[in-house]
């Protein structure tokens, strides 16, 4: 068994994981001169890095969040944005090359792969196993190291077949003729996936959008995905709405701008709602457990599948992901990173 | 059973208060007896397994789930019920699953040694809302956010009957209710109840806070800090109810033989003792009479040490006049002459506090040094005798509380509403001067008084400076001061400090505050009044 946890190259700091031959960080929580980057969401990715290597779909969510391309406010660091295509390999300098793997998490999410003096490191990012409409499909790849994410890392968390969660909404829909669902999802992916899914189950009608999320819908689509008619609810009076799905971030949810709609039903379409007493603390009347994450069993078989020499748990429930390492006799350990899961479920 | 944990599932997920009581109500109004019987006692908190408890779900789960993973998932979904239906594997679902009278007949026939064996077969029949339901249904306490209250509300609302009446039969029944069924639900006669020694809803006060009253409508008597007890006598029969109608009268023997008369008293329940309460009246502090709670049997000893006494401070029935209608004065009256005919040794009555007005009052209220007070009570002379707590009647303006600056040392997750935020927190003072080595120790813990966004910002603090974590216990950095307020404190072998708060709730969140400026134990001790 090669010897890992020591010395070496790969090393977990509060804020990223620094890959030492290269000086390159993966998914920095502060600017640093050259960052790759697993996906755009915010905990991930944070705008002001000198260089940013991303998938071209990553690298345009975060232009579209922090216009990276431009400089940055302060004028003070010409960014530089390098696109690597899924399956492409890069050579990072110091005897280290990255290739970038679908994860399956969200448009443009990827595995960074590391290869260094014969070793091969892979660092998931999220990741979910589940089809998804919205992006590419997690691919599995053998390696010695495999940096795991733990959001749903405990065994209460299985998410369910997401026909089923449509079905809910579906029928809570048809159930309320003269109201509207209103379905909380996360901004960047989530919302995209759950109306692509809608569109899956033959629902044709127009789906209304809070502002924020406008944009990303529209660069979804720009990348081939199709989303139907989407109409912004600011252009639309209550008696239209009735009998519509409507889409708005978690946080306007519970807002004074909830009050245009027609008596909504308020739904949220994440992980956690799993939990009857998370979706009680939102407000949420119609909970949808659908997630762009891995749950438990898929965490512990991707584990098994992947089979690495050993296991290192990025965030999320790593004490619960450690244990079942344990009891199977895997090496394994937890990184303490700061900031995760600020934005994102 | 299908129905009841549909039900269940729909309120846990239901925030408006009228959609859930027209959803109790439906289910109540649809549901054969005695199915709806058994329901109605689940959602009041009536039943009762003493067979099946928390820690029997515990202990099969964990013989079925790694008791790490176990421990793991139960502290952060902060719901026994809730985690062992999650965690239970999942298999083919029994097409005819029991039925609600079906489970209760079945949990009833448990005792200690079958509730292991024979609980995860009944699991098995039942799908994930029904094992929820099931296990809720077993262990008590359904925390779905419907109180005792409201399910009698909706059973009201279903048959459209007064919620007043229902109350009046309520704690002379058991349950599955057929009688109260047959008269709400069939216009059959009214359970007759009249023989029966049973508790009648307490009539509660509110908060003074900003109100001015005038002492010409209202009275003023000390809020004795005890525990208010109802004491009811029916044909010869004496029974000792709490606050919330448990009947206590097992713990308190003493008082089972002397009351006179059939009658229902309100007062406080108090122990005697000699070090304070000098002029208002030889009455130990509530630590004093906590050595008498609780316990199901009392030793002669105990009932020499703490001999307890009512201070009466209502009359509510007296020889089969019924005085609730009447304005307080002439209750007030009907108790002082009451008195008379009670033995002293077990009976005072609660003083009315002379003042000349409301400053006055104010002024009686700052002076009063006394521990077995906790405050005043405030009764408007006009107020008939209501169960619950009528806007306008009786107000209580407690004693302001104490406050002492301690600092954040540990936090554990919540349960309900709160379950996987850490907000229970242990705090502790230093044991000399910290700019010389002092040590923090722990003196009490406190999981209210804080807002929902303050929660967050703690929760957030404990998961970014965890030090150490010990099972579902973190310990974090020093670096947060709280300002926490307390009735009293007292010595205790709980804490390592030897100090013991009486109801710690976090007063103020110091943010700004540096941790060596927190108070010292020695600050804490010199509050000890016994």
């Amino acid at each position: 068994m090669a010897q890992t946890s020591g010395s070496h190259w790969i090393r977990p700091e509060p804020w990223g994981i620094h890959v030492a031959p290269a000086d390159v960080w993966v998914d920095p929580g502060r600017a640093v001169p050259r960052a790759l980057v697993t996906h755009g969401h915010a905990d991930h990715a944070r705008g002001g890095h000198g260089e940013t290597i991303a998938t071209p779909e990553t690298l345009a969510i975060m232009e579209l969040r922090y216009r990276t391309g431009s400089q940055d406010e302060a004028g003070e660091i010409p960014h530089k944005a390098v696109p690597v295509e899924y399956g492409e390999t890069l050579s990072l300098g110091g005897g280290v090359d990255a290739t970038f793997i679908p994860a399956g998490h969200v448009l443009g999410s990827a595995q960074i792969l590391l290869e260094h003096a014969g070793e091969r490191v892979i660092i998931t990012g999220d990741y979910k196993r589940r089809a998804d409409p919205t992006c590419a499909p997690f691919k599995v790849a053998p390696c010695d190291i495999f940096i795991t994410e733990a959001t749903f890392g405990l065994p209460v968390f299985t998410h369910p077949p997401i026909a089923d969660e449509m079905a809910k909404l579906l029928s809570a829909l048809e159930a309320h003729p003269d109201q509207c669902v209103l379905v909380g999802a996360y901004a960047l992916g989530k919302a995209q996936r759950v109306i692509a899914e809608l569109r899956a189950a033959g629902h044709s009608a127009p789906i209304y959008l809070h502002g924020a999320l406008e944009k990303m819908c529209r660069l979804y689509e720009e990348h081939g995905v199709n989303l139907g008619e989407l109409r912004l609810v600011s252009n639309h009076s209550k008696e239209e709405m009735q009998g519509s799905i409507v889409m708005a971030p978690p946080s306007a949810l519970n807002d004074r701008w909830s009050r245009r709609l027609p008596n909504p039903i308020t739904a949220m379409a994440s992980g956690w709602m799993r939990v009857r007493q998370r979706a009680r603390q939102r407000g949420v009347e119609l909970p949808l457990v659908i997630s762009d994450h891995a749950d438990w069993n898929e965490l512990t078989d991707t584990i098994a599948e992947v089979d690495p020499q050993e296991t290192w748990i990025t965030h999320g429930r790593e004490e619960a992901l450690l244990r079942w390492c344990e009891l199977h006799q895997r090496r394994a350990r937890a990184l303490a990173l700061v900031g995760r899961e600020e934005e994102d479920e | 059973m299908k129905d009841f944990a549909t039900l269940l599932d729909t309120l846990v997920y239901t925030t408006s208060r009228n959609r859930k009581l027209a959803l109790i109500a439906e289910y109540l109004r649809e549901t054969p007896d005695p199915d709806r019987g058994w329901a109605l006692a689940a959602l009041t908190g009536e039943l009762d397994f003493p067979a099946v408890k928390s820690s029997t779900i515990r202990n099969f789960m964990k013989d079925r789930v790694d008791p790490v993973l176990w421990t793991l998932s139960r502290d952060f979904v902060g719901d026994t019920a809730e985690t062992a239906s999650l965690l239970w594997p999942g298999g083919e679902v029994d097409d005819d699953p029991p039925s609600v009278s079906q489970v209760v007949d079945q949990l009833s026939a448990l005792n200690r040694n079958t509730a292991p064996k024979e609980l995860p077969g009944l699991l098995d029949r039942l799908d994930a809302n029904g094992r929820f339901a099931l296990i809720k249904m077993a262990t008590g306490g359904m925390r779905i956010g419907v109180s005792a209250r409201l399910a009698k509300t909706a059973f009201a609302q279903a048959f459209d009957v007064s919620v007043e009446e229902v109350e009046e039969y309520w704690h002379a029944l058991e349950a599955p209710y057929p009688d109260l069924f047959a008269w709400a639900a069939d216009g059959a006669d009214p359970p007759d109840v009249s023989n029966t020694p049973r508790f009648r809803p307490f009539m509660l006060a509110h908060p003074l806070e900003d109100t001015r009253v005038d002492l010409a409508d209202f009275a003023a008597e000390w809020k004795w800090d005890g525990i208010r007890i109802q004491l009811v006598r029916v044909g010869g029969e004496t029974r000792l109810y709490s606050r919330s109608g448990d009947d206590i009268s097992a713990t308190f023997p003493e008082l089972l033989e002397v009351l006179p008369i059939d009658a229902v008293l309100d007062g406080e329940l108090l122990v005697r003792g000699n070090v304070q309460g000098g002029e208002q009246g030889g009455a130990a502090s509530f630590n004093a009479l906590q050595q008498r709670l609780g316990r199901k049997t009392v030793s002669k000893k105990m009932l020499a040490e703490f001999p307890a006494f009512v201070r009466l401070y209502d009359a509510l029935i007296v020889e089969g006049d019924d005085l609730r209608e009447y304005r307080w004065t002439k209750r007030r009256t009907a108790l002082e002459k009451l008195m008379g005919k009670l033995p002293p040794s077990h009976f005072d009555i609660s003083e009315i506090v002379e003042a000349r007005d409301f400053d006055h009052l104010a002024e009686i209220r700052e002076g009063t040094r006394d521990d077995a007070i906790e405050g005043l009570m405030l009764k408007a002379k006009d107020s008939p005798y209501i169960a619950g707590r009528k806007v306008g009647y009786w107000y209580k303006w407690k004693r302001d509380p104490l406050l002492i600056d301690c600092v954040l040392m540990y936090a554990q997750r919540g349960s309900g509403k709160r379950s996987s935020f850490y907000s229970d927190y242990t705090f502790g003072c230093w044991d000399g001067d910290p700019d010389e080595g002092a040590e923090l120790l722990p003196v009490g813990k406190a999981y209210s008084g804080f807002t929902d966004a303050e929660l967050k910002k703690l929760d957030r603090l404990v998961r970014q400076t965890t030090l150490n974590r010990f099972g579902p216990v973190r310990e974090v950095e020093r670096t947060l001061v709280f300002e926490v307020a307390f009735d009293s404190v007292h010595t205790s072998k709980r804490h390592k400090s030897g100090l013991a708060m009486r109801f710690p709730r976090i007063h103020r969140i110091r943010w700004d505050k540096p941790v060596h400026e927190a108070d010292r134990i020695e600050t804490l001790r010199a509050l000890i009044r016994d």
